[in-house]
């Protein structure tokens, strides 16, 4: 670690700090070395790891997939052509089974969705230490290597489907259509403004909660690992206490990590299955 | 200990406790229902899990954010 933390509180809050790109206080821009730093850059202040390992690993998703259809026989799918038949053939499934208007366009969607989220969660599975302290060899402060476990980023991806989600409900009910739904639901035209009210929660929550579930799934997941990786680090010599505290940290997070392993894939692919019925509900045209 | 601290660890274990009390009524009771749907027609079970194992992620997702956050203030903030 570059600055070599001390106390647990300053261990933890080593690991949760995003390597951040903006305006210092001094005018000049760079990278913020402490967490004040990174706090007063405000707006404009870009989260280097997150977007470079979200794109990095958006780029192998696409590389396995292209490399998959290059190399692909008629006769019987062997290795890596097998996988991804396989996952297309269960992304297909999951949205003949949920979607039930035609468009062509959320089938690759969810497949796209599904990877990329589950190789970021993915990224949670990694030792909590190694990735920052390689970085801190480099020379870079701060470095988190699961991007899911940004907010900004799950932010994005909800926000992204928000905006299909509004775009599919003008295209296919038309402007006056989607007022309709959000105006004249439940209680009739006599109760606009309740109707309002409730459908527009209703509306604004489908990202928040999208995109707050996955975030604070990977976030709590990263934290108890951080946590867990604490109880080595209580390491004062060959005493019974520091050999049974380090022994239960590789139990511990081998636990935690095959329970993990559940909660990424499960939470890819929740994430998959609501986009696709948030899709679908603005398809549906009732009334 | 002075009282601020003391009170951020009363938070953090309230929030522990009342997150893991609602998913666990919660989950129980789906799990029950799965269990009871399975018994009653196995052949759906392959689709009953698909959808058991949506909902548990819905429900096991508000505990595991209490989770993190009461951690989180346990001890980097505490």
């Amino acid at each position: 670690m570059a600055s070599e933390p001390h106390t647990s509180a300053e261990y933890i809050k080593h690991h949760l700090q995003n390597l951040t790109y903006g305006k210092l206080p001094d005018g000049t821009w760079g990278i913020a070395h402490t967490h004040e730093q990174a706090k007063a850059m405000g707006f404009w202040a870009l989260n280097l790891d997150t977007l470079s390992v979200s794109l990095l690993l958006g780029l192998i998703f696409i590389f396995i997939f292209r490399l998959a259809a290059k190399n692909i026989s008629a006769g019987i799918p062997v290795g890596l052509q097998n996988f991804c038949e396989w996952s297309v053939e269960f992304v297909d499934n999951n949205v003949r089974g949920s979607f039930s208007a035609k468009n062509d366009m959320v089938a690759p969607l969810a497949l796209t969705i599904f990877f990329w989220i589950f190789l970021m969660n993915l990224m949670d599975l990694l030792p909590v230490d190694y990735v920052p302290f390689l970085m801190g060899k480099l020379g870079v402060p701060f470095f988190r290597i699961v991007p899911s476990a940004d907010p900004n980023a799950t932010f994005g991806m909800a926000i992204g489907v928000f905006l299909l989600i509004l775009y599919y409900s003008i295209k296919i009910k038309g402007i006056g259509g989607f007022i309709g739904e959000l105006t004249l639901q439940p209680f009739g035209k006599w109760g606009m403004p309740a109707n309002l009210l409730l459908e527009g929660v209703n509306l604004i929550a489908k990202p928040i909660s999208l995109a707050l579930r996955l975030f604070g799934n990977m976030y709590a997941g990263e934290m108890i690992f951080i946590l867990i990786a604490l109880m080595g680090g209580a390491w004062v010599g060959l005493t019974p206490g520091g050999v049974t505290l380090y022994g239960s940290q590789i139990l511990l997070s081998l636990g935690w990590a095959i329970f993990h392993v559940l909660i990424v894939t499960l939470q890819a692919f929740i994430f998959m299955v609501l986009t696709v019925v948030y899709l679908d509900m603005a398809h549906q045209e009732h009334h | 200990m002075d009282m601020a601290h003391a009170l951020l660890y009363i938070a953090g274990a309230l929030m522990m406790g009342l997150g893991a009390l609602g998913a666990a009524v919660g989950i129980g009771i789906l799990g029950g229902r799965f269990l009871e749907g399975a018994a009653r027609q196995p052949e759906l079970i392959p689709m009953l899990r698909t959808q058991f194992f949506v909902v548990m992620g819905l429900v096991d997702a508000v505990p595991m954010i209490a989770v993190g956050i009461a951690m989180y203030v346990l001890f980097a903030v505490a």
